[in-house]
């Protein structure tokens, strides 16, 4: 019943809706008024012909209508719409619906009552629709924020030709340890610095994953050709990584961020010495 | 699991150990894969395509391209119909210890890889399946 | 038939890997190692894998061996250039390639031969730093 319903009052409907959208304030200006004319003049083609073989939403008869409204979601999303606001464009479309149902099936009782019925369940449907892809765009743009993040909050210093420093900050979980040690091998080769500072200062806790991406991190850097230092390892740490059982296996570690550099500097064959100073400096 | 795309190659001599490498490659590349993850699957490929060809007598690798809402996996088959294994939990079991690699293709193959699978038996041949999720 | 070229740079020898080996290639490859290593009488070797994206355990046992030869034959090993993607699946995979000695690039692999090869009998120190 529906399929006809919207076929023959098609040009009414799409013109009460534009009514209700525009009574609702759904749009910001006339531009979007304009698309908006389009997008529902297409979604009403699209669904008339949608429903006169399926009623199933999520089928793939619906297919071209679930795009339409993804798109439409998506896109209004990244203007700054709400969710509630795209939904309600689509809700918005039952008063002109009912209408146009009351009209074919007004003596009708029954026959009033189920399609009624029937049609709110749709724009329901379709309406949560909208609210669904609108939360899974969100989700990809903090998603791709937190990535950039990651990135940004890790970075690996050059302390001296041929000494790198990664002072690693805050808690570690398994993906970012991941991301800061590939950056990290990736730094060694780019500044050809055969030795890595790893300080863990600013570190609270440790676990049994972290610990051993830290230790797979410098077995790789070794076979690289590149000696990585451990740094700043708190006496929580410390007793943690013994009772987990994590064998540092020769990986040297020292108290300070200033003794690892004192150690590489030594390693690398140069040595620091005081200048004879010649008086303090005079104002002219 | 809807399937995007499925390949398959022949492992028959060594020189298809290569070409292996490169159509996994050329595969994971596509799929979008970073760097690293790319060649722990190419590597965990390799492996088990030595295997197929030198223990299992040859045999056949298939890829497929798999998604599952919002991810997508890379899934390698490799199959064999030769004298199968007889211990797999002794043949999972590496030579890790002396480093030098003998022994190391099945471990290293499922260290390498998100799900790893292994059927075998003597004289039914073997067929070990590995996936790297995005 | 298709060889790596070895290079002689010196007393050292070059060796720059830059195809995907297929096995009868690698096995050449040894051959032919230890062949110049002995006719030139070379004291170090410098395996330069930076163009190498993939190492599996069989390329990994051959750098082994290529090093182990050549101890043999009285010459260090040095391999160089390993990619970190690589170095990180060869962690994961277990081989931890014991008794090879790495740096970074061509030119530190050299300063660690240089290090690590005592003069020979009736060298001084001049001669040995070719």
């Amino acid at each position: 019943m529906l399929p006809q319903i919207i076929a023959r009052h098609e040009g009414e409907l799409l013109a009460q809706w534009l009514q209700e959208q525009k009574a609702n304030s759904i749009h910001q200006d006339s531009g979007q008024e304009a698309e908006a004319r389009q997008i529902s003049s297409e979604f009403l083609r699209n669904l008339k012909n949608s429903l006169s073989s399926s009623s199933d939403v999520q089928g793939a008869e619906f297919a071209l209508v679930r795009e339409l409204l993804a798109d439409l979601s998506r896109s209004r999303g990244v203007q700054g719409y709400s969710p509630a606001q795209t939904a309600t464009y689509i809700f918005s479309f039952k008063k002109p619906l009912f209408a146009a149902i009351k009209k074919e099936l007004g003596n009708n009782a029954e026959g009033l009552a189920s399609e009624t019925w029937n049609a709110s369940e749709l724009i329901d449907k379709l309406g949560l629709f909208t609210m669904e892809v609108h939360q899974k765009t969100r989700e990809e743009v903090i998603s791709r924020q937190q990535q950039e993040m990651m990135e940004l909050s890790t970075p690996v210093v050059k302390l001296w030709s041929g000494i790198l420093a990664l002072p690693l900050i805050g808690t570690l979980d398994s993906e970012r340890t991941q991301v800061v040690m590939e950056s990290l091998l990736q730094k060694i080769v780019q500044t050809g610095s055969d030795i890595a500072i790893i300080d863990i200062t600013g570190v609270p806790t440790v676990d049994t994953l972290v610990a051993q991406h830290l230790l797979k991190t410098i077995t790789a850097a070794r076979l690289m050709g590149a000696e990585c230092i451990i740094s700043g390892i708190r006496p929580q740490i410390a007793q943690t990584i013994v009772h987990l059982g994590v064998d540092l296996g020769g990986v040297t570690t020292k108290a300070s961020l200033a003794d690892a550099f004192a150690m590489a500097i030594q390693k690398r064959g140069f040595t620091v010495s005081k200048i004879k100073s010649a008086g303090l400096p005079v104002a002219m | 699991m809807p399937l995007v795309k499925t390949e398959s190659a022949k492992l028959a001599a060594e020189s298809d150990i290569v070409r292996a490498r490169q159509m996994v490659r050329q595969w994971a590349t596509e799929m979008g894969f970073s760097l690293v993850d790319q060649t722990k699957i190419v590597t965990a490929a390799s492996e088990l395509a030595r295997n197929t060809i030198i223990y299992g007598k040859g045999g056949v690798m298939t890829l497929e391209w798999l998604t599952e809402g919002n991810r997508r996996g890379l899934r390698l088959i490799f199959e064999d119909q030769g004298p199968g294994i007889g211990d797999i939990e002794l043949a999972l079991k590496d030579g890790y210890s002396t480093g030098n690699g003998l022994g190391l293709g099945l471990s290293g193959a499922r260290r390498l890889s998100n799900e790893f699978q292994i059927e075998s038996k003597p004289g039914e041949g073997t067929r070990v399946v590995i996936a790297r999720w995005k | 038939m298709e060889r790596i070229p070895i290079l002689r740079m010196g007393e050292f020898l070059l060796v720059t890997i830059q195809v995907d080996m297929h096995d009868q290639l690698a096995l050449t490859l040894q051959d032919d190692l230890t062949s110049q290593i002995n006719a030139t009488g070379a004291r170090g070797v410098l395996i330069d894998i930076s163009s190498l994206e993939v190492v599996d355990s069989f390329i990994g046992r051959m750098l082994a061996n290529m090093s182990a030869m050549s101890r043999v034959l009285d010459a260090q090993t040095v391999v160089v250039g390993m990619q970190p993607a690589v170095a990180i699946t060869l962690v994961e995979l277990g081989m931890s390639l014991e008794g090879i000695r790495t740096a970074l690039n061509v030119d530190k692999g050299m300063d660690l031969l240089r290090s690590c090869l005592p003069p020979r009998l009736g060298e001084d120190e001049e001669d040995a730093a070719g």
